[in-house]
């Protein structure tokens, strides 16, 4: 690490901005609902469809029910922060782009060892996969990275490259503490009587509270029907046709479609952490996630329904 | 001669893909150049995680000159024949040509003289033709390519004779392709720009100077000498494993051990689970005291010099190991709070198979199986039980969740915990073995029980609900366990019945699972299964399969070690000089038989033998002598004192010898014929007895 002060939560991420910002991409926001990871923002699916280049980078909050641990295990958290970039096409010097950032945050090639170990990427809700790798900075994973082949179900053409770090794993090293609760969220200048924040100041209530409600209190009953009134109101909204203007005879609505299908997704985690679903179940949902999610796509790139009109004919 | 240098430079290609896509890549290119006519002295393959290289020495310059040969129609064909062919050889009038005579006409002919190509032009197509035909496990296109590789290529390297090769790898979807020239890069962090090459040599002296060790023996020579000397230092030993480095060489360009160390309390979690982190999940290397208890140190093999010597990559591998470790020792402290017995309800969450039930199902008939095979088997029955009742229980454990490769090991620590009784808790851990060729097998009494119960139990089962191997695919490892139940047995010189095993698992399936083959049929069958893997199992250990085959032919036996007693006791006999003799004269007697009973069409037979027909001496002989020693084999037989039956064998030979040097067995007198072929006949019906010689080859 270089001699100067590692860098606080919260200047990660807004170095990271800096950095790809320079390379050209859009700075977006976290989409928001909830999800599971960085990719299913929109601005990734979706994006990651059609010939259209498309460079872009934002922070999302990632929500795994079953990571819960009531805040009392050191390194993992149901809702935590990925930083998610996607270049489409996929720059020639993609992984020198990427080996430059981590010098940006702190982490110098020159007194680390850095791996790129083979790890292929696979989202069975999305219908989504790649190559790529995870990679190792001194045996720890700290980005999975990933060259799109497939998204909801369709050949990606070009291929985006997608980076995605694990802030809190990636502030803990660089900071060097154990625990994520302990990681400094911010920075106080010299001579400031502003607080110092820790993670923990921030989220821990939050981890404890979420643990206690994914795991004993979320109403499955109400999730379940939940899922199903998501699954529903996506196909609909998927067969929809506006017949205002500006809708140029598109047909599906294909953004507010794909909400539906996240939520649906999110529903079907959480009920998984509740324990609500059987091993034989949960093929079978994944399924049908994955069938809003295809729908999604192809009404993004305008051809949903098209297979279903071939089929009939 | 001269020499085709050939790199393929990309981004980080997968560990277990190299060797195999190197490979890969010389037999295509060698192949490739073969059939051009070119032919070389060496060829090499090479490959780092960046990269995978070809090295063809001893070419020629150009390929030979060659003659190309078409026939014609027949010389007095009609016009329009005549016209075809000289418009297919592109000539207007048979001036090029000659006339040959066969016996079926005289015939038109064209002989072509092709000039061989320079060596350069060829390598071109044969290259191109080679990187279009290799077939990665897992490919991925890139940028806007259509193009497959196993990742993004960056560059390539093609030289005949330090003079680029001109080599395009297109990409498609309108990408520029990459094509060759002389030049390669170096390792990712410790050498920077392009690296210009003229040859082999000089691109492994540059490379090298550029920090990447191209051989895979060199780098794994290094890794394993610079282990040995730091573990040396602190007076410990390199824990060997092959397979972890091997897998180590693939991720390195520039291997760099380096010693960490983690906190010693971790060391009360069994070493297991700690070397299966240490190796499973961070491929480090772990190092053993002189009693080969695993330390608290190991040795991770980074793929970098750093400015501050590794001291920070120590200390980042060390706190990730401290998280697995911590991690490791939480499962296992949180699992032994728990019996192994409170966990059985648990496996009725688990699917052994969706016909076949759960694995709570499989444990309940794996107890009653297990405890009857121990009181065949003469061992107790009601440990066996309670081993089988245990053994799956493990399953539903935190560390055995987390490292599926300890489970049995994890199961026999926790029933060691619970004070079960060490046979059980051995059995527990030993029910899996023997894991592959190998590996070794049970030898205790309780855990051949249940190592038995398991594999019989799953073979049964798959048979029932026709769930066979067939071809390659053999999803449920069925091969694999009849192999560890021969192996058990044979290892263990156990005396036992396979159909009465089966008998008794198709038994306890029975009365739970509908809709089974019928019994009959599955034991046939896995007999059969069995007959093969036997033959497939002794024939790794030498033993000739027509051996098996003719003890087979005998009797179906399905007590494997008496038929494996037959089988060495038969090979060991037709090794002897009278064993070569006797099998000489029982081919001889078989052949007359078969060529006089067909042209009589009757069967001759021992019994038919009239003592009173016997006229000379070398066939009373030979009488009495079948007539003894086929007592004696019977007897011997019964007894399987096999070494004895082959020498009651031996006693019959010189008498076999004699009767065909004096005796004429087509006699004038039929009566006299009929009888000595009835003597032959009882030659290989007292052979046959023990093994079917007839199917013995050569």
């Amino acid at each position: 690490m270089t001699a100067s002060k590692a860098l606080s939560f919260q200047n990660l991420i807004l170095t990271l901005h800096q950095f790809w910002s320079d390379q050209g991409c859009l700075i977006l926001q976290p989409y928001d609902m909830e999800v599971g990871a960085g990719t299913f923002h929109p601005a990734t699916t979706l994006r990651a469809l059609g010939p259209q280049p498309w460079n872009a980078a934002y922070v999302q909050p990632s929500r795994r029910p079953t990571d819960g641990r009531y805040g009392e295990n050191p390194n993992r958290l149901q809702h935590y922060y990925q930083y998610q970039v996607i270049m489409k096409p996929s720059p020639e010097n993609i992984l020198e782009l990427y080996l430059e950032s981590l010098k940006k945050i702190g982490i110098d090639s020159k007194y680390h060892d850095i791996r790129f170990v083979e790890d292929d990427w696979e989202s069975p809700t999305l219908g989504a996969w790649g190559l790529g790798w995870e990679v190792w900075c001194d045996g720890m994973e700290v980005t999975q990275f990933t060259y799109f082949q497939q998204v909801g179900g369709i050949e990606c053409n070009p291929v985006s490259a997608e980076i995605t770090y694990g802030l809190e794993r990636l502030a803990m090293y660089i900071q060097n503490v154990n625990n994520v609760y302990d990681l400094d969220f911010n920075d106080v200048p010299p001579n400031s009587t502003a607080k110092q924040f820790k993670y923990g100041d921030v989220f821990l209530r939050a981890e404890q509270e979420y643990s206690a409600h994914n795991f004993e209190f979320a109403n499955t009953d109400m999730l379940m029907q939940h899922f199903k009134d998501a699954e529903g109101e996506c196909k609909s909204l998927l067969n929809a046709q506006s017949t205002h203007p500006s809708n140029n005879g598109r047909k599906g609505l294909a953004l507010p479609a794909y909400d539906q299908c996240l939520k649906a997704s999110h529903l079907f985690n959480l009920m998984d952490a509740r324990g609500a679903i059987s091993v034989v179940e949960r093929q079978a949902y994944i399924g049908r996630v994955r069938n809003l999610a295809k729908g999604c796509c192809e009404a993004w790139l305008g051809v949903y329904g098209d297979e279903q009109k071939k089929e009939a004919a | 001669m001269a020499e085709f240098l050939l790199e393929l430079f990309s981004e980080e290609i997968p560990a277990r893909m190299q060797v195999k896509g190197a490979d890969d890549l010389k037999d295509l290119v060698t192949k490739g150049l073969t059939e051009k006519g070119l032919t070389f002295t060496k060829a090499e393959a090479h490959s780092t995680p960046r990269r995978i290289t070809l090295v063809v020495d001893g070419l020629p310059e150009q390929q030979p000159d060659t003659q190309t040969d078409k026939r014609g129609p027949r010389t007095d064909a009609p016009q329009q024949a005549l016209d075809g062919f000289l418009k297919s050889i592109n000539q207007t009038n048979f001036d090029k040509c000659v006339k040959e005579e066969s016996p079926k006409g005289t015939f038109w002919f064209y002989r072509e003289a092709v000039k061989g190509q320079p060596t350069g032009k060829v390598l071109t197509t044969v290259t191109e033709d080679a990187l279009n035909k290799i077939v990665w496990p897992k490919s991925m296109r890139w940028k806007a390519s259509t193009r497959q590789w196993v990742r993004p290529l960056h560059s390539i390297i093609a030289l005949f004779k330090g003079e680029a090769v001109g080599v395009n790898f297109a990409l498609g979807g309108n990408e520029k392709p990459v094509t060759a020239g002389k030049s390669t890069q170096g390792h990712r962090f410790l050498s920077s720009g392009k690296i210009e090459v003229s040859n082999f040599a000089d691109y492994q002296e540059k490379l090298k100077k550029a920090h990447v060790l191209l051989s895979r023996d060199e780098r794994k020579a290094i890794i394993s000498k610079q282990s040995q000397d730091l573990a040396n230092k602190e007076n410990l030993k390199v824990r060997e494993d092959e397979a972890l480095f091997e897998e180590i060489v693939g991720l390195v360009e520039w291997p760099v051990p380096l010693v960490g160390t983690f906190e010693k309390e971790y060391l009360d979690v069994p070493q297991e689970v700690l070397i299966s982190t240490m190796r499973g999940n961070q491929k480090y290397i772990a190092l053993l005291d002189g009693a080969g208890k695993l330390s608290n140190k190991f040795i991770v093999i980074a793929n970098m010099i750093t400015e501050d010597a590794g001291k920070q990559v120590v200390a980042g591998n060390e706190k990730v190991l401290r998280a697995r470790l911590s991690d490791a020792k939480f499962f296992w402290d949180q699992d032994r709070r728990q019996k192994l017995e409170s966990r059985l309800p648990a496996l009725e969450q688990i699917t052994f198979h969706q016909k076949l039930g759960t694995v709570r199902d499989k444990v309940s008939r794996l107890q009653a199986l297990s405890q009857g095979i121990a009181e065949l088997l003469g061992s107790d029955g009601k440990l066996a039980a309670r081993a089988a009742e245990l053994c799956k229980a493990d399953l539903t454990s935190g560390v055995v969740f987390q490292f599926p490769e300890v489970q049995g090991t994890m199961g026999r620590y926790y029933a060691l915990h619970d004070k079960e009784n060490p046979a059980v808790a051995q059995a527990i851990a030993e029910h899996y073995k023997p894991a592959g060729a190998g590996d070794t097998c049970p030898t205790a009494p309780v855990s051949i029980a249940v190592a038995l119960a398991d594999k019989i139990d799953a073979l049964v089962g798959f048979f029932a609900i026709d769930e066979k191997p067939t071809g390659s695919k053999d999803p449920f490892a069925l091969r694999r366990a009849a192999l560890g139940v021969i192996s058990i047995i044979l290892e263990n010189k156990l005396r036992v019945s396979l159909n009465a095993l089966f008998a008794k698992s198709y038994q306890l399936y029975g009365s739970k699972v509908k809709g089974l083959r019928p019994e009959a049929e599955v034991s046939k069958d896995l007999m059969q299964f069995f007959t093969e893997r036997l033959k497939v199992a002794l024939k790794d250990q030498g033993v000739r399969h027509d051996l098996i085959d003719a003890v087979f032919a005998v009797k179906a036996d399905d007590d494997l070690s008496r038929v494996v007693s037959r089988v060495n006791a038969v090979q060991d006999f037709i090794k002897t000089e009278d064993g070569t003799n006797l099998l000489a004269g029982y081919k001889r007697a078989t052949n007359i038989l078969r060529i006089e009973e067909k042209k009589d069409n009757k069967t001759y037979s021992g019994k038919d033998i009239k003592e009173a027909l016997l006229a000379e001496e070398q066939e009373k002989n030979l009488f009495k002598a079948l007539h003894a020693s086929g007592d004696k084999i019977k007897a011997d037989l019964a007894k399987e004192d096999f070494k004895a039956v082959m020498s009651g064998m031996s006693g019959i030979r010189s008498a076999v010898d004699q009767f065909f040097d004096k005796i004429l067995v087509n006699a004038p007198d039929a009566n006299l014929r009929a009888n000595r072929l009835s003597i032959l006949a009882s030659i290989a019906g007292t052979m046959n007895e023990v093994a079917d010689f007839s199917k013995l080859e050569g």
